[in-house]
């Protein structure tokens, strides 16, 4: 199940990156807090960044012809999110996933 | 480039969906598919989706798509084979897939269209028929 959700995730958030950063990379890690065993993909571009970052997570909210469900579906479909953005110089987002 | 194969059996269309679906692999088989139904006359696709691993939001879109525009085109579209860890994913990502019929399995969803093909014709032969015998019962002059 958890494998499913991640490579749904990874795959939004790499077409986030193909699509608005204009390509970028990706950094996948294995984390550990405490007892607990973790999964970090982190996707970075530097692309034309995001301007109203909140209005990036609502749902539906899609600047292209998308669902607007990249940003938002990730968020649910992973345990941690976290997303930091620059106009003009690009968009970090992190995601985690603890077995 | 892959394509996705087409089977005609009688007046259905059979799409097992086997090779890695991506974007393009995507939109070719929308294409495909709406001009199949045309060319083959088809009242009904079946897609099989039980060897894919993953469904992101564009394949979700696709698939609908896909759904919506057989739909215009008279023909009923249901999607079987659906893996469970998939049907939750995508739920938590927010695809609805409405107004997509769906079968846990091919041989369910060659019924269901069966049905949904003859509950259309049967709904079609009432409508004409009311419509030949029916004169407006209440159109009175003042």
């Amino acid at each position: 199940m958890n494998q499913t959700k991640i490579i749904t995730a990874a795959s939004e958030l790499g077409r986030n990156v193909l699509e608005h950063g204009l390509g970028g990379d990706v950094h996948i890690e294995r984390v550990q807090r405490q007892e607990k065993i973790g999964l970090r993909m982190t996707f970075t571009d530097s692309g034309p960044g995001i301007e109203n970052v909140n209005l990036a997570l609502t749902d539906g909210y899609t600047s292209k012809n998308g669902l607007g469900l990249g940003l938002t579906g990730s968020k649910r479909l992973m345990d941690e999110f976290e997303l930091t953005s620059i106009p003009g110089q690009g968009t970090t987002v992190s995601v985690t996933k603890w077995k | 480039m892959d394509r996705i194969p087409i089977l005609k059996l009688g007046d259905k269309l059979l799409v097992t969906i086997q090779v890695d679906f991506h974007d393009r692999v995507a939109l070719a088989l929308q294409e495909d598919l709406t001009e199949k139904i045309l060319s083959a006359g088809a009242k009904g696709v079946l897609i099989d989706i039980s060897a894919l691993e993953m469904v992101d939001s564009f394949m979700g879109r696709v698939l609908g798509n896909i759904a919506k525009a057989s739909r215009l085109l008279d023909c009923e579209t249901v999607l079987v084979g659906m893996q469970p860890a998939i049907a939750i994913t995508i739920t938590e990502l927010g695809i609805a897939l409405q107004g997509i019929h769906t079968a846990l399995n091919a041989e369910g969803g060659m019924a269901l269209l069966e049905r949904l093909i003859k509950a259309k014709s049967n709904r079609g032969r009432t409508a004409n028929a009311s419509k030949i015998a029916g004169r407006p019962p209440n159109l009175q002059r003042g």
